[in-house]
């Protein structure tokens, strides 16, 4: 934490942004001491002889690019419902099937049996009334929303495997390779450009509607938004169709990342990243008011963790044991008991500081 | 709830606890009959329900502790990590460090305690989100489970494989076999733990007073603060008989498989918290019943067995079904509520 600044300690502790900054700030200093080769970035080649750059900054922007989208998602639904969705692994698998079963059919052709966008936007949809199902049952039948999305996290995997029979098609078109990895000539990984694209998308809606607005005032206070002439059962059920509609986004980019699809290992426990992701943006899991930015610097805040988790030779297995320990560590720090006593107390300090010297 | 007791038997009248109770129950009793009258094959066997009972031994001890937190309004998603923590730590101790069987029942509490400790501190008196702190201690044991040993291995304790293979057979009940022997059906000990669970936890929440104060506190925070009760203490206390729970249900879980894995106990947590759902308790808090959570776990497990006996048993239906029935016992329960706020 700063302490060095001398201005009011009460504001800082109380702005947003502190906690995702300080646990960015404290992670590149960490990686900066024990090894600074870790933000070198060299332009290579890849096997196709593309241009590629490679290294850990890049390897953070790539993999945290679906967390920060499905943040995005989270966010909204987080706000509105004061729940969270932990079906989104599961609708990511729903999502990669439908893109597969279409893009290759039922025969054992080589060729692509549709254009990447048909089957992009057949997955958007399947997701979205996923999404929906989600929506009715928190927004219409009032089922708090972790449970409602339990049913869809509990089948979402099964009802992938359905789609495909079981069976684990494989698309052999290169440019389907392009979503999840490089697109020939570009040096930068394709997912962070789909997330870019995802954020002015976001920035832009929330700026030009009143979504982001109603968002939160459902989320703040339902009946009162209610008398204020809003109708929270359609936004809540809006915000879990974003949320859908994310979804499809990362189900394109984790299928074209492997050309194929893992029914019990896609995705898995991405719902718990992103909810992660939320909470280290400072945002209230209980609802109200967010802030989107926080979100997806959460998201790769996260990334960045596991990334400088896996350099130290942490196993896959084992890596949820420090990624706990500093969730822990986190929200205690970010618990609203926890930072009124230390504004109070750095307050205090800097009191008698001040007292001292006028003496 | 004791002054309806009296007035007539009406739905009007049960609280919200007896009302998702009886729901539960009959539609566990409609399926079980359904099944041995339209299945038959192993449904007619009183091994086949007392096999329910030993397999899911550790779910119901689990979910009888994810009840109690779910009552006073939280949740706990880290009790299938504290399982598969607590059966690798055992098996590591009795396999390779030594120990005896009271060590490991100790290590299995222990492991439990801290657990409870942590978390219940954190959300009781931190006001963190029970959600996230649990999912970190979710994390944090699948994490440990994994650095204690990342393989899955037997345990070939000789104590320890006794206990495994006691068996306590019920007199007069069993079947006879193909060549016409007599085979008493049987019940493992896990069984007998989890039922006196079940029992002191229902007598515990319906007539002490400790108990009680689990239903105030879920179902009006404030209310139960003017009413002189400990509101941060007895979400702490939930907590902690939760995880112990959990610990005892991971020596239970260890007693049945009799073996150490990283993968054991995997989305456990859901079962339960779906079991608790089932049984009639509400994740908004102020209403279950520890009876009610016995009986979603045997119709969670039920609905299992009908659906491999019906010959579907690609892995996937067993998923699809389990969620549809969550989904139908969930829009039940909205309904239902919904209709007797209107009818009040």
């Amino acid at each position: 934490m700063n302490k060095r600044k001398s201005f009011s300690f009460s504001s800082i502790f109380r702005n947003q942004l502190i906690i995702p900054l300080a646990a960015l700030v404290l992670l590149v200093l960490f990686n900066l001491i024990m090894d600074p080769s870790f933000f070198k970035i060299t332009l290579g080649q890849n096997s196709l002889g593309n241009p590629v750059l490679s290294g850990a900054l890049i390897t953070i922007l790539d993999n945290g690019s679906e967390l920060a989208i499905l943040a995005i998602g989270m966010t909204l639904v987080t706000a509105a419902s004061g729940g969270q969705d932990i079906s989104v692994g599961a609708n990511v698998a729903i999502a990669g099937s439908v893109m597969l079963r279409i893009l290759c059919g039922r025969g054992d052709s080589a060729e692509m049996q549709a254009p990447v966008i048909v089957a992009f936007i057949a997955a958007c949809i399947v997701s979205m009334l996923f999404g929906a199902f989600n929506g009715v049952l928190v927004a219409y039948f009032k089922i708090q929303p972790m449970v409602a999305t339990l049913i869809l996290y509990t089948a979402g995997r099964s009802i992938a495997a359905w789609i495909n029979n079981n069976e684990l098609p494989i698309v052999n078109d290169p440019s389907f390779g392009y979503f999840g990895g490089f697109i020939p000539g570009i040096p930068m990984p394709t997912p962070f450009f789909i997330a870019v694209i995802c954020v002015i998308v976001i920035t832009l809606v929330l700026k030009f509607t009143t979504l982001g607005l109603y968002t939160q005032s459902v989320g703040i206070n339902e009946s009162s938004s209610k008398l204020n002439g809003l109708n929270p059962q359609v936004i809540k059920l809006l915000t879990f169709v974003i949320l859908g509609l994310c979804v499809a986004v990362v189900g394109l980019i984790k299928v074209s990342r492997i050309s194929t699809i893992n029914y019990s290992v896609i995705a898995k426990d991405i719902e718990m990243d992103a909810i992660l992701a939320v909470a280290l943006g400072g945002n209230a899991l209980s609802g109200g008011k967010f802030n989107m930015y926080a979100s997806i610097l959460g998201a790769y805040i996260i990334q960045f963790l596991t990334t400088t988790l896996y350099k130290y030779k942490v196993s896959a297995d084992a890596l949820p044991a420090y990624k706990a320990i500093v969730v822990i560590l986190l929200v205690v720090f970010s618990a609203p008991t926890v930072r009124e006593w230390m504004s109070k107390t750095f307050n205090n300090l800097k009191n008698n500081n001040t007292k001292k010297e006028v003496a | 709830m004791e002054n309806n007791k009296k007035a007539g038997f009406s739905i009007k009248n049960m609280s919200d606890t007896n009302l998702l109770l009886t729901i539960t129950i009959v539609i566990f009793f409609v399926m079980y009959i359904g099944a041995m009258i339209f299945l038959k094959k192993g449904f007619l066997k009183p091994q086949t329900f007392f096999n329910v009972l030993n397999t899911n031994a550790a779910l119901i001890i689990t979910s009888c502790g994810m009840s109690l937190v779910m009552i006073t309004g939280g949740i706990d998603i880290s009790v299938g990590g504290v399982v598969a923590l607590v059966s690798m730590s055992c098996a590591v101790l009795l396999d390779q460090k030594g120990g005896n069987i009271p060590e490991a029942i100790l290590l299995a509490l222990g492991i439990g305690l801290l657990f409870g400790l942590v978390q219940g501190y954190l959300v009781a008196y931190l006001d963190i989100q029970p959600f996230i702190v649990s999912l970190a201690g979710m994390f944090f044991a699948r994490g440990m489970t994994t650095i204690v040993n990342n393989q899955p291995f037997n345990v070939a304790h000789e104590g320890f494989v006794a206990l495994k293979d006691t068996r306590i057979n019920i007199p007069g009940l069993g079947s006879v076999n193909k060549k016409g022997v007599f085979v008493p059906a049987y019940i493992e000990i896990g069984v007998v733990v989890a039922l006196l669970v079940v029992v002191v936890l229902f007598v515990m929440l319906r007539w002490s007073k400790f108990g009680r104060r689990f239903y105030a506190v879920g179902g009006n925070k404030q209310s139960a603060l003017m009413l002189g009760i400990n509101v941060k203490q007895t979400k702490f206390m939930s907590h902690i008989i939760c995880s112990l729970l959990a610990g005892l249900g991971g020596f239970v879980y260890f007693m049945h498989v009799g073996s150490g894995s990283p993968s054991h106990a995997m989305g456990m947590e859901m079962n339960a918290i779906a079991s608790s759902i089932i049984g009639g308790t509400m994740l908004t808090g102020g209403v279950g019943n520890i009876i009610g959570t016995l009986f979603g776990v045997m119709s969670l497990s039920t609905i299992q067995n009908i659906v491999s006996s019906a010959g579907l048993d690609q892995a996937w239906w067993t998923g699809i079904t389990i969620a549809s029935m969550l989904c139908l016992f969930l829009v039940i329960q909205s309904v239902v509520m919904t209709l007797k706020k209107k009818s009040v």
